[in-house]
């Protein structure tokens, strides 16, 4: 009972929130200057033409009457057609969707592993060398924003020791045919590794740009939570029962360092999928991110707001995840 | 032949600080020893150096601590940590935070038997059971599957006692067991505690700065002053006469059994200084290296 009724009133507060990004992202770019109409039209048109497109995508009319109309058809599942693109917005962005996603995903599942690792390393080797080395490293991470460690790989791994594809996101000349958007999970699940490998070249490198600064978050937060554990009376109770020290640290310390850091990943992670804008263009990876840019150049209002929506809902997705992992994995909420 | 002997323990803060000076106590099996001292004494620093506990900015820097006969400090830190947790045991002073909150109980009693000593799990449940059975906690099935937060203070260092019981340690050091328990449960715990070391037949060093705990629990004593041993007798004749002035001071500091709001003497300023000059004069002797 109590469970239904945690999961409606998240349900509503979704609603809501996504319908506050809705009217945020329909008035700011109605509000700053430029049209679609001017872009579209080749210079000198006439007003008569002009005033027929306007017509045409419903701009003649009042942003309050514009704002009804476009909401009530996305509450039907019509998202508009994209003005530049002369396609349905709901097919482009969910076509895109699943680039994005995988590109994000791998970047998180880096991140983690990283400075979880480096983490549970240097509290391992609290007090030495090794944990210096590993803030040292931390702190380099955390120097340079994610779109300029991009670049720092571009030029390592793609100019002078050309290890990965610094571009796109599949080789065309694999000539490899997908039923899904989902490239690298479908190919996996084909048992195909010749095309995960060429994957795997295009998108390690943009995953790994948008992971580094994550991983040394984690990699702080988790290290600072985990030191503070040791501390705690049933860890000194665990070492004389004979544990080594690693085992502790993972059975003992780990599950009662991580909820701060796991609330942080969250967070971070909505942040990580917002850098992907800048990451995909930089790598020009075909995904969400970099078809933003474009519908932002081109001032194609129907494909910025379907974008905007469907970034909205993948935070609030991204959010709940976390919620429930955090009630998963504190017994303390599980009873209350 | 005692379980446990320390012998000429020396522990000092990184600084050369001493925190224990020329430690020797011995515990047999089935014995129960006080140990004694004012706050800062060094008597938790006993139990943490026998454990392998020290904390960070101290060292073992003498002596020798035999367990079962065996020098601790010949082993290396892997096998001493096995060794420790297969023949001795701790029940900690706060149960509120000597519990993992994040695991359930009963596998907080059981790991040991499974992880160090390599029981088979249902083994080590049905061990467990009893185990909550003699510790008297109702419905043990129900308390094995709770996280601490759902039990109380008093059932939570029951649970602890039983887990440091449960591998049949030969020697069980309680480092203030009852302090932080209400008056009621302080009573109760310290007599489970005698009636499961009489059970076992168990060593056990008892950490305590109250005397009136001492009589009803102990056999024989030790009192410890800035890190030294300043007496160790029975504890009958501790009660019948000690025999240091420190001792006569601190026993006179303590509430009487029979009249616990009758006047208490702090200890005389006059009884600290010549305790004091006598820490001085032996840390001199041992330097001088004429200490016998
Ligand atoms: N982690 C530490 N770092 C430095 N000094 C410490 C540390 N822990 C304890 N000490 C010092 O060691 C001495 C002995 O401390 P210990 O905890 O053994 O006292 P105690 O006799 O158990 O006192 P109490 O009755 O308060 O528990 C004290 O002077 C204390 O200040
Ligand atoms: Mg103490």
């Amino acid at each position: 009972m109590q469970i239904v009724r945690a999961l409606l009133t998240r349900l509503i507060t979704t609603l809501i929130t996504l319908f506050g990004a809705a009217i945020i992202v329909f008035v700011v770019i109605r509000v700053v200057p430029g049209n679609p109409i001017a872009m579209m039209l080749p210079p000198g048109a006439s007003e008569a033409d002009i005033d027929r497109l306007k017509a045409l995508y419903g701009l003649d009319k009042g942003i309050f009457e514009q704002f009804v109309i476009w909401i009530s058809n996305v509450v039907q599942g019509d998202f508009g057609t994209s003005i530049t693109l002369r396609q349905p917005v709901y097919d482009l962005v969910i076509g895109r969707l699943p680039a994005t996603l995988e590109l994000s995903v791998m970047a998180l599942l880096i991140a983690v592993v990283i400075g979880g690792a480096a983490a549970l390393t240097a509290t391992l080797y609290r007090g030495s060398k090794v944990e210096g080395g590993i803030d040292v490293a931390g702190g380099i991470a955390l120097s340079l924003p994610d779109f300029l460690w991009g670049l720092a790989l571009i030029l390592l791994f793609g100019v002078l020791w050309p290890l990965f594809h610094i571009s796109g996101r599949i080789s065309p000349s694999l000539g490899f045919e997908f039923s899904t958007n989902f490239y690298l999970f479908e190919a996996l699940a084909r048992f195909r590794f010749d095309v995960v490998l060429d994957l795997m070249g295009h998108m390690l490198m943009p995953a790994l740009a948008l992971a580094i600064p994550l991983a040394a978050i984690i990699l702080q937060l988790l290290k600072q939570s985990l030191k503070e554990c040791m501390h705690d009376d049933y860890i000194t109770l665990a070492r004389t029962k004979g544990y080594a020290e690693s085992s502790i640290i993972l059975r003992d310390a780990l599950p009662n360092a991580i909820l701060p850091t796991l609330t942080l990943i969250g967070v971070q992670f909505t942040f990580l999928i917002g850098g992907t804008v800048i990451i995909e263009r930089l790598f020009s990876y075909e995904g969400l991110g970099n078809m933003a840019i474009d519908a932002v150049i081109n001032r194609d209002l129907p494909l910025i707001q379907g974008i905007v929506l469907i970034f909205a809902l993948l935070f609030t997705m991204v959010n709940l995840v976390v919620d429930m992992a955090y009630a998963a994995l504190n017994p303390r909420l599980r009873h209350a | 032949m005692s379980f446990l002997s320390i012998q000429d323990l020396t522990v000092q803060l990184k600084n050369g600080m001493p925190l224990l000076r020329h430690v020797s106590l011995d515990v047999a099996p089935g014995e129960v020893r006080a140990l004694v001292g004012e706050s800062g004494a060094g008597k938790s620093m006993i139990g943490k150096a026998v454990l392998g506990i020290l904390p960070k900015a101290a060292r073992l820097t003498g002596g020798k601590i035999l367990l079962d006969g065996e020098d601790l400090q010949t082993l290396s830190q892997k096998a001493r940590r096995q060794r420790i947790g297969a023949r001795a045991a701790l029940i900690p002073q706060d149960p509120l935070t000597a519990l993992n909150p994040s695991r359930r109980v009963g596998p907080q009693i059981t790991d040991r038997l499974v992880d160090i000593l390599g029981w088979k799990r249902p083994d080590a449940e049905k061990r467990a059971l009893e185990l909550l059975e003699e510790v008297h906690i109702q419905s043990p099935d129900r308390v094995m599957k709770a996280y601490p937060h759902e039990l109380s203070g008093g059932m939570r260092q029951r649970i602890l006692i039983a887990s440091a019981f449960a591998a049949e340690p030969k020697l069980i050091i309680a480092d203030e067991p009852t302090t932080a328990l209400d008056v009621t449960v302080q009573k109760q715990i310290l007599k489970l505690i005698r009636e499961m070391q009489q059970r076992h037949g168990t060593a056990l060093l008892f950490v305590t700065h109250d005397l009136g705990v001492v009589s009803k629990i102990a056999q024989s004593l030790t009192v410890l002053y800035a890190g030294k041993v300043i007496e160790e007798t029975t504890v009958k004749d501790f009660f019948a006469a000690p025999s240091h002035a420190y001792s006569k001071a601190l026993l006179a500091a303590t509430p009487k059994y029979t009249d616990p709001q009758g006047s208490l003497t702090p200890v005389p300023e006059s009884v600290i200084t010549a305790v004091e000059a006598e820490v001085a004069a032996f840390d001199e002797q041992a330097r001088a290296g004429t200490r016998p």
